[in-house]
């Protein structure tokens, strides 16, 4: 494989959430495959400085695949083709010489585009803030090991709980629904003890803000998790409809 | 003159915070209303300070420079958490909640669970969170940290915010050196500004390299991605015998290669702390016995640990790390070694605080990494996550309720004219770097201090290097003033004008650390003078002379900045020369 690669990019320039929006062609010579696909994008930026146009904005902090900041449509799929990957983590190296690359933001109507590729997903934490928590007051929490948690149960909170909310699955479905998301948080939290008291509140609060911020709904079609670079799975999603009904029933 | 007074309580250290809380001032739950407090920076130490705050009763505004706080670099935490069982306060349920169970990644679970407990009272309406917002400008009023500048980084605007309290949750400054392991947005902005306005910065030098990070690849490097330590647990560190051998490292018999940790420390082998682990493989490839491409790794081997527990229990020990290294460099660690390097990862160094976490400034506290307390010249591994939540969750509240209850502070308006010259001085500052309009990007400029900082007040340093460093570092500033080139306007997002800011006072900052290098004519920790080593290379310390912390006054642009020397006195441990071997 050789050790570099030209490319042909097509990336998404708006210069604010007014703006239409077009694609643009770029070309870009010699990027290593050893470089990440922001470390590409890197490359680009600077190239536009140098002749003296504004760089691509766009999200990104960790670059290591945990803080969720990143996050693009690489040839129509949220974070690229690989699995498992967020896009920070893909590399070059799944590229070929000569490769046409088409870079969008990740669409849908309750993330708007802030600039180029960035966009604004703060419709997530005021899903959290309407109930993806414990009311448990902080400092006056009792000591952990007087609630025995089994390591089975752990694991599959856990399991949930690794989503980063990048929100890829939300631009990965074709109705831009956000119920892989709120599914993992109430799924994470219905495992555990500390999750029941509000069980049922939770959910139903989480699911009445989800709606309020235009997210679409949900057909089933998995599009979702072969997106999410945490691979939370789709059960999380059966889980949600799940505490949503007993919720209805209960009430 | 400023005296450092560190108002450490009476007693034996047991007993020395339930005495200072007894004696601590209270706020009457009702009032609590009538006090502003900012916290800027949610990550740990900010956004558990706020919840806590915020649950107290009192008014706070949290400023998130990022989209979401969720977003904050201590999601990437790799490792444990230090916390002794039993411990009277670490009994928090949102934070405990993984404790027991976390396979791998619990710094990200605590994250989430202050940013949990933060949204939740932002939910509630105690708090409010202003998103994409960076400070800028502390504002001082009488002598009184009273609010701060920020920039709304979506619309470009200054705005202003007055307060009782400001709280700075700002994290380090590991990025002055281009590449660390630290999140790309991590800066020094709010800290370095509210030191000009005052503050004492303390210990600058003090920073903490890390041994096993994954190597550079080229001149696109954007960061370094730290490979947990837990994996010197099972790995072996070796480097070939012969200097320049670039044979494929199967091919390079048992006895041709030099597992220099296990040799050299026959005690404590591949476990040797970081800085010592860090020195040893910098020493292997000075000597031209590092590997790969750039000659500047070595290797840390699996393979003997696979033989002996097998493939399967080495991949539930580290399967998410050995995917991570996969990632990156396409190579398969369970296969062929891991090729790791040291990597800046943490700074010990930051804005002085006494014993209640204020600064010299009254009414500016500064939690987390931003601070220099706890770690002293090098931190332990997993203690970070320690010090930003038991700072916001526990220590923080009592402290900014005894300066609230014990203080008369008159009201102040953003209208006033002190906030008013805080945005003049920082527009006039956007301005300028827009004006500019030169040649050089401002990455370019920054890889420049980076590369000066790593190779001169980096894992080794020594006196001729450092004078040489000062200068370069003088000369890059002011080449940045008249080169830089920042593209668009300050009316809209503009992440050039953002890293501008940035990187500008990364240059202070730089220069500052290297002072403060030079000035410690000792090895400590994280530093380590080349001239100052034991006949066997270990850092020879000198109790007698620098038995104290270095606290810098800023003096005014272009002048030396005043040090402050705040003695330390050791009650509870006795101080000795560290040994490995």
């Amino acid at each position: 494989m050789s050790e570099t690669l030209n490319l042909k990019l097509k990336v998404w320039r708006q210069k604010n959430a007014r703006d239409e929006g077009k694609l643009v062609d770029y070309t870009l010579e010699g990027v290593s495959t050893h470089a990440s696909f922001l470390e590409m994008l890197d490359v680009l930026n600077e190239k536009l400085i140098k002749q003296g146009d504004e760089p691509v904005a766009f999200d990104h902090d960790c670059r290591e695949g945990i803080c969720g900041s990143c996050g693009v449509m690489i040839n129509g799929a949220a974070h690229g083709a690989q699995l498992g990957t967020a896009t920070c983590q893909l590399h070059m190296r799944h590229f070929k010489d000569g490769d046409t690359i088409v870079v969008e933001p990740f669409r849908a109507r309750a993330f708007p585009v802030v600039k180029d590729l960035m966009v604004n997903r703060t419709a997530f934490d005021r899903i959290i803030a309407a109930g993806g928590f414990i009311s448990v007051n902080t400092g006056s929490a009792p000591e952990a090991n007087n609630l025995p948690v089994g390591r089975e149960t752990a694991e599959a909170a856990f399991d949930s709980a690794a989503c980063i909310g990048c929100g890829a699955c939300v631009a990965a479905c074709k109705n831009a629904s956000a119920m892989l998301f709120v599914g993992a948080k109430v799924s994470h939290l219905a495992h555990l003890p500390q999750g029941q008291p509000e069980r049922f509140r939770r959910v139903t609060a989480m699911v009445a803000q989800m709606d309020s911020e235009k997210f679409g709904s949900c057909t089933n079609t998995g599009a979702c998790e072969a997106a999410c670079p945490k691979e939370i799975k789709l059960t999380n999603i059966a889980q949600l409809n799940r505490e949503l009904l007993r919720a209805s029933l209960c009430r | 003159m400023i005296k450092l007074d560190a108002k450490i309580p009476e007693g034996s250290i047991e007993k020395k915070w339930e005495n200072r809380k007894f004696e601590n001032k209270l706020v009457n739950p009702a009032n609590r209303r009538k006090y502003k407090v900012i916290v800027v920076g949610t990550g740990l130490a900010g956004a558990s300070a706020a919840a806590s705050l915020a649950e107290q009763g009192y008014h706070v505004q949290a400023f998130c420079f990022h989209e979401s706080p969720r977003r904050a670099h201590s999601i990437a935490a790799q490792g444990g958490i230090n916390a002794a069982k039993n411990y009277q306060n670490d009994g928090d349920s949102v934070y405990r909640l993984f404790y027991d169970t976390a396979r791998g990644q619990p710094g990200q679970q605590l994250l989430l669970g202050a940013y949990s407990a933060l949204e939740r009272q932002a939910g509630l309406k105690t708090l409010e969170i202003s998103y994409r917002h960076e400070m800028l400008d502390l504002v001082v009023v009488d002598g009184r940290a009273r609010g701060i500048v920020a920039r709304n980084l979506e619309t470009g605007e200054l705005t202003t915010h007055a307060a009782d309290a400001v709280l700075l949750a700002t994290g380090g400054y590991g990025n002055v050196f281009y590449l660390s392991t630290n999140a790309k947005y991590s800066n020094a902005t709010a800290a370095w500004r509210a030191h000009k306005r005052g503050a004492l910065f303390a210990n600058p030098c003090f920073t903490q390299i890390h041994p096993t990070c994954i190597p550079v690849s080229g001149d696109y490097q954007s960061k370094l991605t730290l490979m947990s330590e837990s994996l010197r647990n099972d790995g072996r560190v070796w480097v070939p015998k012969n200097k320049g051998d670039k044979r494929p490292p199967a091919q390079i018999p048992e006895d041709e290669r030099d597992y220099y940790l296990e040799r050299i420390y026959p005690a404590f082998g591949n476990l040797v702390p970081r800085d010592v682990a860090s020195r040893a493989a910098k020493y292997q490839c000075d000597q031209g016995r590092g590997v790969g491409p750039s000659g500047l790794a070595v290797y840390l081997d699996f393979k003997d640990a696979i033989k002996r527990v097998g493939h399967d229990v080495i991949a539930s020990r580290y399967g998410n790390l050995f995917q991570m290294y996969d990632k990156i460099t396409g190579d398969n660690p369970y296969e062929t070694p891991m090729r790791i390097y040291p990597a800046v990862h943490y700074t010990m160094g930051g804005l002085w605080v006494d014993y209640n976490l204020m600064s010299t400034i009254p009414g500016l506290f500064v939690t987390g990494e931003a601070n220099f307390s706890d770690h002293g010249a090098n931190r332990l591994g997993a203690s970070a996550l320690m010090q930003g939540l038991a700072d916001g969750y526990f220590v923080a509240p009592y402290c900014i309720a005894n300066y609230l209850g014990g203080e008369k502070l008159k009201p102040v308006k953003t209208s006033d004219d002190s906030f008013k010259a805080s945005v003049n001085e920082v527009q006039s500052g956007v301005d300028r770097l827009l004006k500019i309009n030169g040649k050089q990007t401002v990455d370019e400029f920054h890889r420049k201090l980076g590369h000066i900082m790593w190779d001169k007040c980096g894992m080794a340093r020594n006196e001729a290097g450092l004078k040489q460093a000062i200068g370069e570092i003088r000369q890059l500033r002011e080449q940045f003033w008249q080169d830089v080139k920042v593209p668009g306007s300050g009316a809209d997002v503009n992440q050039e004008l953002e890293k501008a800011g940035r990187v500008a006072d990364f240059i202070e900052l730089g220069e500052l650390m290297c002072i403060d290098a030079l000035e410690r004519r000792e090895s400590c920790g994280g530093h380590f003078r080349e001239e100052m080593q034991t006949s066997d290379g270990e850092a020879q310390r000198d109790d007698d002379k620098y038995a104290y912390v270095a606290a810098w006054e800023y003096a005014g642009a272009g002048k030396p900045e005043a040090l402050h020397k705040e003695p330390l006195a050791f009650d509870n441990i006795h101080l000795a020369q560290r040994s490995y071997k």
